[in-house]
């Protein structure tokens, strides 16, 4: 007798994803089905409007992804109407793109990530001064007395006292998954805490380039802050001085804490080397243009594609091929034309919703029909992981020195193969490697950056095609963008001056797709097959391969329940929206 | 793990997102309570959106801290919700989180932080519609005034 179980929805992510995983009986998994329950629908708002503002509605696709939605907005825009933006403008946009990953990737980990691996109210049995020890002896990071431990763990006991855990309160405390020491989760448990201090300071380059926060603004053909030294409203001497200083505070701090916590944490979990692989299939659409934003080959992220784990044969994906790059619907809610079983190029998209599934609330989807909200996208009808472990093989593969040292430190450090990169901790430690690159790369674009507006190349926009009089009758684009979580790309077609069709294939789309018109599964569900759970009822373990992808709902599909609220929301008597 | 900025901000931050109609209304109410104020005054105007832990920065901040949001507190559509600092669920227990980190608690983080606005209030309508689209219901949109005549009434206190 098998047993299915249910996660719905996965925790601390953003929006719904339900996991459902059919068990043998030694409890190991043998099937396993993601769907996303709510429904999107943002390129039915997009239709019909001006292009050049279709930034500021894409961006509110998700509360989280706001800047990554903009980017691959306005530059869909300028693919479709070859607008080449000023030098000093593409370095400001890198700038703002690495601060992204890093101030991103350093809270998941902490504030998404760490709860799968650190148990909280173990900390409270630390002894502070070992702590300390282990603080001093892995990094220069000053907060390290024992007085200092001590004072958090009082903190802790008193949260915990209090009974208001807030958002420590929703884990699997004491699940005999949690290997590390109390110490070690003491250390952890207190960069937690740091880490929503630092964020201060990392967001500073965004308040700034963005002119306000939150929300900062975009523009199609460069940014909207002039480079001005002498005024106040224009990026100035003393704001650049502002960003220096937040780009020292980010790079210590990946440096000092992040890296060495990693390297501190995963010996304890090395099974997980093993765990969760999934694909062997990568999918970047590369990032960190050079002068030129659509020359592809000088992107520090190359756009790759990698098959079955094999990185000396690397392909260029070209995201306007209408053979390869397809999404299907044969097992999403939706309808096409051209029926269940066709793919369709996103700029020949359709968002037709079909719910199909059962009437809620029930206890399992019909997962041999059609059971989610999410498209399956295919690369050659193939399916493919994006995210972190993608974007640190393909630049490996493509001989990157920075990323092939990091690689190389994190296996001798922790005694593992080349070929445990393929699993939860490999894409877990992938995360802080591109964390730890493109924090540096954020003091070569300032430099850079600083050289430009010295040589007096201050522009940072080009209005040559502003005016619709100077587009084409009719004209398609691409938007590319790695988002911290993935390959997220915007495809748009343009005609007489309004958008006529946009289509988004957003990272967790990629990452967490049902199956095909073939069978074949989505990243998610082919990670977990194999994966033995201690105890069904905590299912801690598919939550540490699922957060190790850092899905996000909210833009894979939409924010909106489509067949109404579920019970245990309506019993809780208030509830103000937001997931 | 603190910071030592004084709270001194006085906002009112608007939430939702506005592609899902009602649920965006407190981003809406935060637009019509911009045009009746005029330019003349002494607090910042925000909106939040959906953006989560990133608002931590902001709330922490703040003296006093006014949210505007849908609220589903079981009532008909288009009810006015007013909570205050003490009647605000912080955080709202198992079944609410497991969703993602939700503006409830970000609240509920500060307040662990010691950082919670010495002045909190929040002013809400109960949605009808939160549907995809950009439109907010015409139950709701009657409801707006409303929101912006008590919210002028509390910033009208904190001006003193």
């Amino acid at each position: 007798m098998t047993e299915r179980i249910v996660i719905d929805p996965i925790t601390r992510i953003e929006g719904h994803l339900r996991i459902e995983a059919t068990l043998d009986q030694s409890n190991t998994i043998t099937e396993a089905f993601s769907s996303g329950t709510m429904v999107r629908g943002i390129e039915k708002i997009l239709r019909g409007r001006d292009p050049r503002e279709a930034w500021a509605f894409a961006q509110r696709a998700c509360g989280v992804c706001t800047t990554v939605h903009s980017f691959a907005s306005i530059r869909s825009v300028e693919d479709a109407l070859g607008i080449k933006i000023p030098k000093a403008a593409n370095l400001i946009r890198n700038l703002m793109i690495a601060q992204q990953y890093v101030h991103d990737h350093v809270m998941h980990f902490y504030h998404l990530h760490a709860l799968d691996w650190v148990d909280v109210v173990s900390c409270l049995k630390a002894d502070p001064a070992v702590t300390s020890t282990i603080q001093q002896k892995i990094s220069a990071w000053p907060n390290s007395s024992p007085g200092y431990f001590a004072d958090v763990q009082r903190k802790v006991q008193s949260i915990v006292d209090s009974g208001q855990l807030s958002i420590f309160a929703n884990a699997y405390w004491g699940h005999p998954a949690y290997k590390l020491p109390p110490e070690v989760n003491l250390l952890a448990v207190t960069h937690y805490l740091e880490a929503l201090d630092w964020q201060r300071d990392a967001t500073k380059i965004h308040t700034i380039f963005g002119g306000k926060n939150p929300h900062p603004n975009f523009v199609v053909g460069g940014v909207p802050m002039p480079i001005d030294l002498n005024s106040d409203t224009a990026l100035n001497a003393e704001r650049l001085s502002i960003i220096s200083d937040s780009i020292n505070k980010m790079i210590t701090f990946v440096d000092q804490v992040y890296i060495p916590d990693l390297l501190a944490i995963a010996p304890y979990y090395l099974e997980y080397g093993g765990i969760g692989e999934g694909l062997g299939n990568f999918l970047t659409w590369g990032e960190f243009p050079g002068e030129d934003n659509s020359d592809i080959s000088k992107f520090l992220v190359p756009r790759a594609v990698i098959l079955n784990r094999d990185l000396a044969n690397i392909q260029v994906p070209n995201p306007n091929d209408f053979a390869k790059m397809q999404e299907y619907i044969t097992r999403s809610w939706y309808n096409y034309k051209g029926g269940d079983q066709i793919g369709l190029h996103p700029w020949q998209g359709e968002t037709e919703f079909n719910y199909t599934g059962p009437k809620p609330p029930y206890e399992l989807l019909e997962v041999e029909k059609k059971y989610s909200w999410l498209k399956a996208p295919r690369w050659a009808e193939t399916p493919m992981e994006v995210g972190p472990l993608a974007r640190v093989l393909a630049m490996y593969a493509s001989g990157h020195e920075q990323t092939k040292e990091l690689v190389n430190l994190v296996l001798s450090t922790l005694k593992i193969p080349i070929t445990a990169v393929f699993s939860t901790l490999g894409r877990t430690a992938a995360r802080a490697i591109e964390t730890k690159v493109f924090a540096d790369m954020l003091r070569t674009y300032y430099n850079d950056l600083v050289t430009e507006i010295k040589a007096g190349n201050t522009q940072t926009y080009n209005g040559e095609k502003w005016e619709p009089s100077t587009w084409p009758r009719r004209a398609q684009g691409f938007g590319y963008m790695e988002a911290p979580r993935g390959a997220l790309g915007h495809w748009i077609v343009i005609a007489n001056g309004k958008i006529e069709n946009y289509q988004m294939v957003v990272p967790t789309t990629w990452n967490g797709s049902p199956r095909d018109h073939n069978g074949k599964p989505g990243a998610y569900e082919a990670s977990l097959v194999g994966t033995k759970m201690a105890d069904p009822n905590s299912p801690l373990e598919i939550l540490r391969t699922i957060h190790s992808f850092d899905p996000c709902m909210a833009c894979a599909i939409h924010m909106v329940d489509a067949e109404g609220k579920d019970a245990g929301e309506v019993a809780t008597g208030l509830d103000i929206y937001h997931r | 793990m603190s910071h030592d900025l004084l709270p001194v901000r006085k906002v009112v931050l608007g939430l939702g997102n506005t592609l899902n109609r009602d649920e965006g209304l407190g981003v809406q109410a935060l637009k019509m309570l911009d045009a009746q104020l005029g330019k003349k005054r002494e607090f910042e105007l925000l909106d939040g959106g959906v953006l989560g832990l990133n608002l931590l920065m902001i709330v922490e901040e703040c003296r006093h801290l006014l949210i505007l949001d849908a609220v589903n507190a079981g009532k008909p559509a288009g009810t006015v919700i007013e909570l205050t600092k003490e009647q605000i669920p912080l955080y709202a227990g198992v079944k609410l989180s497991q969703h993602q980190i939700t503006f409830q608690e970000v609240l509920g983080l500060a307040n662990i932080r010691g950082y919670l606005p010495e002045h909190l209030h929040l002013i809400g309508i109960q949605p009808k519609d939160i549907s995809v689209g950009i439109e907010i219901s015409a139950t709701v949109e009657r409801a707006l005034p409303e929101v912006v005549k008590r919210s002028i009434s509390i910033l009208n206190h904190w001006e003193n």
